[in-house]
């Protein structure tokens, strides 16, 4: 049966892991592929870079990075943060990224979805989306990190993006980032029903139990986090056994 | 022994060309027709859609050249898919080492395409050799081939279908062994050591 995955999601800036980890076993935390190896070796099912450089330099240190990360890891990873061409997602495909994710610059030319898909197939292409519940119980479209509002509804969005030829969602409750008080059931939910392409939760897992309600309740097909694995609040042997006596189906 | 990958626009070349450093094999990526029949081993990759796969396979009369191959060649995804007679895919003619058509995944319950690491069961043949029955593998694919007698591997995704096939010195897996971990990486092997 196909499993749920289990999907840490490094961020990176020139190079090297932002936020701060308390690996003391790594002999270099700060430096992506160690970390993304030794979660591939804990068995993540996929890894996700997202590179918040935002320099002039960017498009060359990773292209080099993520040519460092597919010599060393053996699992699917996904590389995001400023794609905005099919220009860069090729040079990230070639130096051997398994997917893209785009974000702001799909929303204002959502084209690009379609042309990405054309050039390198569906499977290429993670459309992510950063999302918040206002005061009106609807969920909306926030881009460039979370800063600048949209009047558009996830839900609309996505199934633009998806219609388009976006091969999965990741998405993220804005509500929910940071708490560490679950991830968002019911928007992972509607998309995950509606959509025919898998959803990645994404926001809000601070333990174990969090992980079996969004697969249980929130239908979704895979999670994301990112703290929680960095501070080994949840260590990922522990979780997936965890998971497995939820039967709930992951790879062992 | 030398071990080639075929050149052309498949996107996975790359990191198939990783995988098989990870296990200390030096490959050549190529589209020289000699140097493909000179090889000991030949692996023939692919992500994308059939149809323009084939064609570009076809302006270098590639599938010419593999069709006519006597050394083990291994298939991988679309590869396997286009080893096939024909695939739904855009309506392709393929390769035709298989006789076995290309289907697509038909499900109003199941997600299309499959995305993620899915089990094999009903294992068979030296490829799959030291592999436990139901290892996990990374699958992306909305096209599949049907169960038939040159299975040496099965998958369950809307119904059990062959994700692995053996006929003479053709191999295709539809999993991406080259992202499959360390499961991937022992079908690999065995690959490089299959006489």
């Amino acid at each position: 049966m196909l499993t749920k995955r289990i999907i840490p999601c490094l961020d990176i800036k020139d190079g090297r892991t932002v936020k701060g980890t308390n690996f003391v076993d790594l002999r270099d935390a700060g430096d992506p592929v160690e970390l993304g190896a030794f979660y591939a070796q804990q068995g993540a099912d996929e890894l996700v870079f997202l590179d918040i450089t935002a320099t002039v330099e960017k498009r060359k240190t990773l292209s080099e990075l993520v040519k460092r990360i597919a010599r060393q890891i053996n699992i699917p990873f996904t590389v995001g943060g400023g794609v905005s061409s099919i220009e860069d997602a090729s040079v990230l495909l070639h130096n051997g990224a398994d997917k893209v994710s785009i974000n702001t610059a799909a929303f204002k030319n959502p084209q690009l979805i379609k042309e990405l898909a054309n050039e390198f197939g569906s499977q290429f292409v993670v459309l992510a989306i950063d999302t918040k519940q206002e005061s009106d119980g609807e969920w909306y479209v926030y881009l460039n990190g979370g800063r600048t509002k949209t009047e558009t509804k996830c839900f609309d969005w996505a199934k633009q993006a998806v219609d388009l030829g976006a091969g999965e969602i990741l998405l993220t409750s804005m509500n929910h980032d940071g708490t560490k008080q679950g991830f968002a059931i019911d928007i992972t939910k509607r998309l995950s029903e509606s959509l025919a392409v898998p959803v990645i939760a994404s926001g809000g897992g601070g333990t174990m139990e969090h992980f079996a309600t969004i697969f249980k309740e929130g239908k979704a097909d895979a999670a994301l986090a990112a703290s929680i694995f960095h501070f080994k609040e949840v260590a990922i042997p522990d979780l997936k056994r965890y998971l497995h006596e939820q039967q709930i189906e992951v790879r062992i | 022994m030398k071990t080639v990958i075929i050149k052309y626009n498949a996107g996975n070349i790359q990191s198939v060309l990783y995988a098989l450093e990870r296990i200390g094999v030096h490959a050549v990526v190529t589209a020289d027709h000699e140097e493909i029949m000179a090889a000991d081993k030949v692996i023939f990759p692919g992500v994308g859609e059939a149809n323009s796969a084939m064609n570009s396979l076809k302006e270098n009369n590639l599938d010419q050249i593999i069709r006519s191959l006597k050394q083990p060649v291994l298939g991988i995804c679309v590869g396997m898919q286009l080893l096939c007679k024909y695939s739904e895919e855009n309506d392709t003619d393929c390769i035709g080492i298989f006789e076995e058509p290309v289907k697509k995944f038909e499900s109003d319950v199941f997600k299309i395409p499959q995305i993620g690491w899915n089990t094999l069961h009903d294992l068979k043949s030296p490829l799959m050799s030291g592999l436990a029955e139901d290892s996990y593998c990374y699958f992306v694919h909305s096209y599949y081939v049907p169960m038939n007698k040159h299975a040496i591997a099965t998958t369950d995704y809307v119904q059990p279908y062959a994700s692995a096939i053996h006929k003479d010195n053709f191999y295709g897996v539809q999993f991406h062994a080259e992202k499959s971990a360390a499961v991937g990486e022992q079908i690999l092997k065995n690959f490089i050591e299959i006489i």
